[in-house]
């Protein structure tokens, strides 16, 4: 047994030095100037770098969109699934996971590809606006569009793992017998006791658009991961604390995620 | 049917009716065309082997399956197309089927939470449903916390809770042990006469049914075989297979004669419809059968197993036939496998099937 504990203590060691020495090797050099001793200039100057603020403030938008859309796309139909049509999940499976496979290289050719539609083919049309309208630099909704496919493979996966956890056709039917009707008996009985999965789903979607650079760097805007890398390219200290703090701001976020649902998560095991 | 008075008495007891129900799953039939009609008040149980289309129209009558053909009616009412929540069913299901995000208080407060009732009425009613099942003071507790036999009573008060004009048990005690079991039994029925409900309950235990069933309907591939009261489905059963299905019955080679019917060397006669005869097979139960020591007996005992009050014993006749007795344990004592005994049956009119190979 000791020996058992010892062996743990060792490995959680190992894996924490592997994830905490290049870490702390980060903010040793990002504080410990040559010549000037430790200073938090370089912190201080983010803020007063141009584009922080707008730049996060975008992937925060960005990631809220991508999160709704993909999950009011795929609770409905992941339920829809189990009780209607369970045959066809490999088919959905197989679908979802296709992001994985595409390289988002591949991915942001295709979608440059569609965008020049616009104003070569549709200029006349009522749906040159909308393909303007989906590339507004405040708001770019189609990296809403190209996040939502990319997050496919996690949300499903998370999503599907908690609707095994649960009988959902029983749910569905105990809160039929109990008077609700559909929507209700969905809203009611079966996505609280998703609440878990939901999180988990959201929680992978945060990561993935706070980090992605792809196609945003590709289609030409610019949210925080983009803004990182513009900035890193002419000061060196001031990039890295730039990536420190957005580790640390993906964290606090996962944190608060986690906190507002932890909670009900515990009422709702079992 | 409101939801708002404060005693748990329903309503006039409803009649529910099935009328030619047939349903199809690709090349399977559930249902065969079924005729039954439940009685107000009573306890129907509805008993047959799995796929014999029992849930097939318990799930019918809840909303949540629909026939191909047939309709379904409560009170004389068509219900066959109200959809599932405006049925005025209340339903327990066979297990896990409580909201695990909810405590027992929650649960049984969901119908009328659904119905709008104010938040204070809802909790009260809830704590008096959860009273009537016994677990007054479980009511903070979440469905992993309560036991499978406390899980199913909260179901229950959940099911009761908006009045409901028919009860629908689906197989509710077959998920528990033994003992809960027995005990929940005896409680649902109780509730069941108290409340006064039309209530309709789906086992393929023959032992539940008998016991709690005012009527028990025995189904058999989607069509209905007979429904009687439990001793009559027992005591006359109406087709070999409910006689088979419904007790242990033994089949003993005879033939028919002059209105009766020859067997063990008797003459007895006949109960209910003669097959075509003349060689038939009597249908006899164990506690009929007689079985004496006789040392010129061609038929031998086999095997005995001890019941408690009862030792069953297995005796083969001279042609191969295994017929089973039940006897008192006092009269078992010397009967070991292998002893030769004579078998005879009561001079009373026996039940006859066409001889199966």
């Amino acid at each position: 047994m000791a020996r058992l504990t010892l062996w743990r203590w060792g490995v959680l060691g190992l894996a924490g030095l592997y994830f905490l020495v290049p870490l702390a090797a980060s903010v040793v050099f990002t504080v410990d100037v040559p010549g000037q001793g430790v200073t938090f200039d370089a912190y201080t100057q983010i803020f007063s770098t141009d584009g922080f603020t707008s730049s996060l403030l975008l992937s925060l938008e960005l990631a809220a969109a991508t999160i709704a859309v993909v999950l009011l796309l795929m609770v409905p139909a992941m339920v829809a699934l189990r009780l209607g049509a369970p045959r066809l999940r490999p088919v959905v499976e197989v679908v979802c996971s296709l992001p994985l496979v595409v390289p988002p290289i591949a991915f942001v050719a295709g979608i440059g590809t569609v965008l020049k539609w616009g104003p070569e083919h549709l200029s006349r049309t009522p749906l040159f606006q909308t393909f303007v309208a989906i590339q507004n630099p405040d708001f770019p909704f189609v990296l809403v569009l190209a996040y939502v496919v990319m997050a496919l493979p996690f949300v499903y996966r998370a999503l599907d793992a908690g609707l095994r956890a649960v009988d959902v056709r029983t749910l569905v039917e105990a809160a039929r017998s109990c008077g609700a009707g559909w929507p209700q008996a969905l809203v009611q009985a079966v996505l609280p006791n998703l609440r878990g999965a939901l999180l988990n789903a959201s929680f992978l979607t945060l990561a993935l658009v706070l980090g992605e650079f792809t196609v945003a760097q590709l289609l030409g805007f610019q949210p925080f991961a983009v803004w990182i890398v513009n900035v890193s390219g002419s000061q060196a200290q001031l990039s890295v604390a730039v990536s420190v703090l957005s580790l640390l701001v993906t964290w606090v976020l996962l944190l608060a995620l986690a906190g507002a649902g932890g909670r009900t998560r515990t009422a709702s095991r079992g | 049917m409101t939801v708002t008075a404060p005693d748990t008495t329903a309503t006039t007891a409803a009649t529910v009716e099935f009328r030619g129900l047939r349903r199809e799953f690709g090349p399977t039939v559930a249902l065969d065309g079924l005729d039954l009609t439940v009685r107000p008040g009573e306890l129907l149980a509805l008993l047959g082997p799995s796929g014999c289309g029992k849930t097939t129209a318990l799930r019918m009558l809840a909303g949540f399956e629909h026939p191909d053909s047939g309709e379904v009616l409560i009170d004389g009412e068509d219900v066959t197309r109200v959809p599932a929540h405006r049925r005025d069913a209340g339903m327990v299901f066979q297990s896990y089927s409580l909201f695990p995000h909810l405590d027992a208080l929650d649960n049984v407060a969901f119908g009328l939470r659904m119905r709008k009732v104010r938040t204070s009425e809802r909790r009260a009613r809830a704590a008096e449903l959860l009273e009537l099942v016994g677990l007054a003071d479980k009511g903070g507790r979440f469905p992993h916390q309560l036991s499978g036999g406390q899980q199913q009573r909260v179901a229950l008060a959940r099911a009761l809770a908006l009045r409901p004009r028919v009860l629908l048990l689906d197989e509710p005690l077959s998920a528990l042990d033994a003992k809960v079991r027995l005990s929940l039994r005896e409680e649902i029925r109780r509730l069941q006469q108290d409340l006064g409900i039309t209530t309709l309950f789906v086992t393929h235990d023959q032992e539940e049914a008998l016991s709690m069933a005012d009527r028990v309907a025995v189904m058999h591939a989607g069509r209905l075989e007979q429904c009687a009261p439990p001793a009559e489905l027992y005591g006359r059963p109406a087709t070999a297979f409910v006689a088979e299905f419904v007790g242990t019955m033994s089949r003993i080679p005879g033939r028919l004669a002059d209105g009766g019917v020859e067997v063990l060397g008797q003459r007895l006669p006949v109960d209910g419809p003669v097959p075509a005869g003349p060689d038939v097979d009597v249908l006899v139960r164990p506690e009929a059968v007689g079985v004496r020591t006789d040392g010129d007996g061609s038929a031998r005992v086999v095997a005995t197993s001890f019941l408690g009050a009862a030792v069953r014993v297995t005796v083969r006749l001279a042609d191969g036939t295994e017929v089973k007795a039940d006897l008192p344990a006092h009269e078992a004592g010397g009967l070991g496998a292998g002893t030769a005994v004579t078998v005879s049956l009561p001079e009373r009119p026996v039940l006859v099937a066409a001889r199966t190979p």
